[in-house]
């Protein structure tokens, strides 16, 4: 029989309770760890074993009620899905762990979800429909109805996307990825009658999409493997097919686009700037400009390069084009 | 060794914006005799807004684009992590879903092109490191970089989603990315070990949220010097043109004076070589690469 590997691991664990403590500290612990035991196994030796004054949040041990969602360094997991020795092959045998966010910690590994929540039913994250209060029949949906949901109802509202989230943590009125991924689960349900109202709210400057920086924390953060950036591209072509896109700054970056590559092939960076901006708004970039000028970064309009067979393009665009913006 | 030779994307910036990451990307790939052939007939990727507007064309236009190298039997170089992961992305979609490939492939069939899957696409960061080799690089050294405390700055799109870049990124983990840190070293000098270099400067929010872009860069920034950098380093002409050219607007919204040397990585690899700084456009950069005398 294949001897049973076992590797020695130091953990650095993030120790808080909120009553007694003015600071956080770190305490370590080292554990001779079993090929298949997972961070929750270790969350439960140190209470078990060290200090039964250990917190941390879980309950299914199996994935699904999403509570056991922390940090080892850096990397958000779900502590009853995570196998110590794969974290061993990326970080090595010192392992870090931490709340989702240490700023909301309440005791030790368990943080303060209130805005997660606060965000998330902003979103009207259920079915509003018509239907009756003692319904005979199940409502059923095909299996290609489904299909559409593109697995958004996995989610298990475990928050690795949104505490992982920069715009989340740089601007407290974005609504972030998980409340997205609700909102275009249900836009996506055929008994539902709510999509415009969602679209309103995930419309919003400020909070709404358009304040995705567009970094993929939230793919790679997702125990569900739900993709919730590609939930958020979706929302924003719902946004143009329903002919709901206002006319700022954010939906112009994203029309442009197409208008230089049709003249140009490439982008037009300072047009598009002007585009988006508009012929005020663009004087706020002056500063820049001027410093960009000076350094040789900004070309004259009789510059601008230009692709090679600009007709093919243009025909290729005619023949390819869904959406229409005003 | 067969010299390498790869078809070259260059996308919207080293021709308008970023004309110092033309400049030494030429340069080097001059020294390490790379031959780039540049897909003329390219069309800017939608760097990563075009698909809010319209996915299908944006993809059908990035599988254009693929389709050119195809035609010449080579791998895509891209210059730009927004670019990579554009390009990369649609061939991801392409390669894994046959439905989707007949429907863009109707489009391009009324051009007279075919998308067939057959071209990489990698950016030069790992054309460098995985084909021409960390080893052949460093024996080319003739300024070791021995005194330079450098902070690797990675930039999302290069990174994330790890399935998409699989080993064209030569499966970088992006938790713990390793690359940039190699190279420097193989140059010769100090890479610096901290929390951002794995996260995100802010550009594509930077016309409509200036503030939640001026406050990701001034972070990861503030982490950059806090661990004695003398200088970040990043592939990304679209991180540089946050990191570089907005300084003045990161440190207003941060209410401190932020400022460091930003390196394109064809930059800092030239320097090491010994090319002479007005070869890799030096002047071009707005902060002050104020080691080089
Ligand atoms: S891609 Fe958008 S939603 Fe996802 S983590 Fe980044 S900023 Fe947040
Ligand atoms: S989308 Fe994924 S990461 Fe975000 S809350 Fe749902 S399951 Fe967790
Ligand atoms: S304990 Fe339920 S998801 Fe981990």
């Amino acid at each position: 029989m294949k001897k049973y590997d076992t590797k020695k691991v130091n953990f650095k664990v993030f120790r808080y309770n909120k009553e007694i403590d003015r600071l956080p500290y770190y305490e370590s612990y080292s554990f001779s760890v079993a090929q298949d035991e997972v961070i929750l196994d270790i969350l439960n030796k140190i209470k078990w074993e060290k200090d039964g004054s250990f917190s941390y949040r879980r309950s299914c041990r199996h994935g699904i009620c999403g509570s056991c969602a922390i940090k080892v360094n850096n990397k958000p997991v779900l502590s009853c899905k995570e196998r110590v020795f794969d974290l061993i092959d990326i970080f090595g045998y010192e392992l870090v762990l931490e709340p989702q966010d240490i700023k909301q910690a309440i005791k030790d590994m368990v943080v303060d979800k209130e805005r997660f929540w606060n965000k998330y039913s902003n979103v009207k994250p259920y079915l509003v429909g018509e239907i009756e209060a003692h319904p005979k029949l199940e409502y059923i949906i095909s299996a290609q109805e489904s299909d559409k949901l593109d697995e958004a109802d996995y989610c298990i509202q475990c928050g690795n996307c949104f505490y992982a989230c920069p715009s989340v943590q740089v601007n407290g009125d974005y609504i972030g990825p998980a409340a997205f991924v609700k909102a275009f689960r249900f836009n996506m349900d055929v008994r539902d009658n709510a999509k415009k109202e969602r679209l309103d709210i995930v419309n919003q400057e400020g909070s709404g999409v358009w304040d995705c920086v567009k970094c993929y924390e939230c793919a790679e953060a997702c125990p569900k493997e739900l993709s919730p950036i590609d939930k958020i591209t979706k929302l924003h072509n719902q946004i143009f097919e329903n002919n709901m896109a206002k006319d700022n700054v954010a939906t112009r970056h994203a029309v442009g686009f197409k208008d230089s590559i049709k003249k140009h092939g490439f982008l037009d960076e300072g047009e598009l700037v002007r585009y988006s901006e508009g012929n005020v708004g663009v004087l706020k970039h002056v500063p820049e400009a001027i410093h960009m000028f000076k350094n040789g970064k900004l070309i004259m309009p009789w510059q601008m390069p230009k692709s090679e067979k600009l007709d093919e393009i243009d025909k290729l665009i005619k023949i390819s084009s869904t959406v229409k913006f005003k | 060794m067969e010299n390498l030779k790869y078809a070259f994307f260059v996308g919207c910036t080293p021709k308008q914006s970023t004309p110092e990451l033309m400049q030494s990307t030429l340069a080097i790939a001059q020294a390490f005799n790379i031959e780039l052939v540049e897909l003329v007939e390219a069309t800017c990727c939608g760097a990563s807004h075009m698909q809010d507007y319209d996915d299908f064309l944006s993809l059908v236009l990035n599988a254009r684009n693929i389709c050119y190298a195809e035609k010449r039997g080579l791998t895509i170089v891209t210059v730009c992590n927004t670019c990579q992961l554009n390009l990369a992305t649609a061939k991801h979609r392409l390669d894994n879903d046959e439905k989707l490939r007949d429907r863009v492939n109707a489009k391009l069939k009324e051009v007279g092109l075919e998308y067939r899957g057959t071209s990489e696409i990698k950016h030069f960061l790992y054309a460098l490191i995985d084909d021409f080799g960390i080893d052949a690089i460093a024996s080319k050294v003739k300024n070791p970089l021995k005194d330079l405390y450098i902070a690797p700055f990675y930039g999302c799109h290069n990174i994330r989603p790890h399935e998409v870049h699989g080993s064209s990124n030569g499966n970088e983990d992006p938790y713990r990315p390793t690359s940039l840190d190699r190279l420097i070293v193989a140059l010769g000098g100090h890479s610096v070990e901290y929390g951002h270099k794995n996260k995100c400067c802010g550009f594509h929010v930077e016309l409509q949220a200036p503030k939640t872009a001026n406050r990701i860069s001034g972070s990861a920034m503030l982490d950059a010097i806090d661990n004695n950098a003398d200088t970040m380093v990043t592939p990304c002409p679209l991180c540089h043109l946050r990191l570089d050219v907005q300084q003045k607007n990161i440190s207003k919204e941060m209410g401190e004076d932020i400022s460091i040397p930003i390196l394109h990585m064809p930059q800092m690899v030239g320097l090491a070589l010994g090319i002479s700084p007005e070869k890799l456009g030096i002047k071009h950069n707005i902060a002050k690469i104020d080691f080089i005398k």
